[in-house]
């Protein structure tokens, strides 16, 4: 997977803090942010998860003609996923995500206009009880900047369980 | 961003990242982030076709929810490192407390930073998120 144009705008920013209950003015207060150190809005640490919105295959966002989506619309269940396509920020596409980490190597800034690349990582199995048979995989994502700087290494665990996880 | 004379190794740090999460919560996350797999955002799909009680929180939002706690504590653009485990699912009603724990404080290429033990518990007590971050610190 790779995403040539992940345009890091103010507005998405915005939007990406509000649903993660931060009310920080760094991530939307163009005024507040010029005057702290970092000299402008920022973006909050799991911000480079939104890359989906520019992997123009990531699989879980309905598109626009074509492959019909699996959510529930007359019936219970559409379309099957076509799991082969697009990772997105990470663990996501291959089932259940189990882990996430990232590393900052320096701040991603609104107007900056960032690319990814994503290579499959380690694979292990484990037996669990809640949920059978785990597979894992993992993938690392190498966000870099319109400099060429590597800003961001995201490493996901994404994990296919045999059954649905009772909790 | 933390000072080297006022922390100490032990000190830990609470908050309150939602209470009662609300599915409308998750679809805004959903619409932000960019996943909108139905097991987060379509009830009839997730419980009639997945098999689970009801739709659940993306573990990112789990993560970005434990994110906005520890960047309240350790400052803007202080993060080096951020990594965790999703070690249970995040039910619509939860409310979740997210806690940071000082395990180290060292040098790390020339700058001081602090090594912290990440967890978030959900009204039960049980860990939804268990993980670990280092942070640059002002000396």
């Amino acid at each position: 997977m790779a995403i040539e144009k992940f345009l890091v705008e103010a507005s998405h920013i915005m939007m990406f803090a509000r649903s993660v209950g931060d009310a920080n003015p760094i991530y939307h207060d163009e005024d507040y942010a010029k005057e702290t150190e970092l000299g402008g809005i920022i973006a909050p640490p799991t911000f480079a998860q939104s890359s989906a919105q520019f992997d123009p295959d990531y699989f879980l966002r309905p598109k626009i003609g074509g492959e019909g989506w699996f959510g529930s619309g007359k019936e219970a269940s559409g379309a099957r996923p076509s799991k082969d396509k697009g990772g997105g920020g990470g663990g996501a596409a291959m089932g259940l995500h189990a882990e996430q980490h990232f590393e900052y190597h320096l701040p991603v800034k609104a107007g900056d206009v960032l690319t990814a690349t994503t290579k499959p990582g380690n694979t292990w199995e484990k037996e669990s009880k809640r949920a059978g048979k785990l597979k894992f995989s993992e993938s690392v994502t190498e966000y870099r900047n319109q400099n060429g700087e590597l800003v961001i290494t995201a490493t996901g665990v994404g994990v296919q369980t045999e059954r649905a996880v009772d909790s | 961003m933390l000072k080297e004379n006022e922390i100490k190794v032990g000190d830990t740090h609470t908050a309150i990242l939602v209470e009662d999460l609300k599915r409308t919560q998750i679809v805004q996350y959903a619409g932000a982030s960019g996943d909108y797999n139905p097991l987060h955002t379509d009830e009839i799909f997730t419980t009639q076709v997945a098999g689970y009680p009801s739709v659940f929180a993306h573990g990112m939002l789990s993560m970005g929810l434990t994110g906005t706690m520890l960047t309240n504590y350790v400052g803007d653009g202080a993060l080096k490192k951020y990594g965790v485990r999703f070690t249970n699912q995040v039910w619509p009603g939860d409310t979740l407390t997210g806690k940071a724990t000082i395990i180290e404080i060292r040098e790390e290429e020339g700058s001081k930073v602090v090594d912290l033990m990440i967890e978030t518990t959900n009204q039960n007590d049980v860990a939804v998120i268990t993980g670990n971050a280092t942070a640059i610190i002002e000396t």
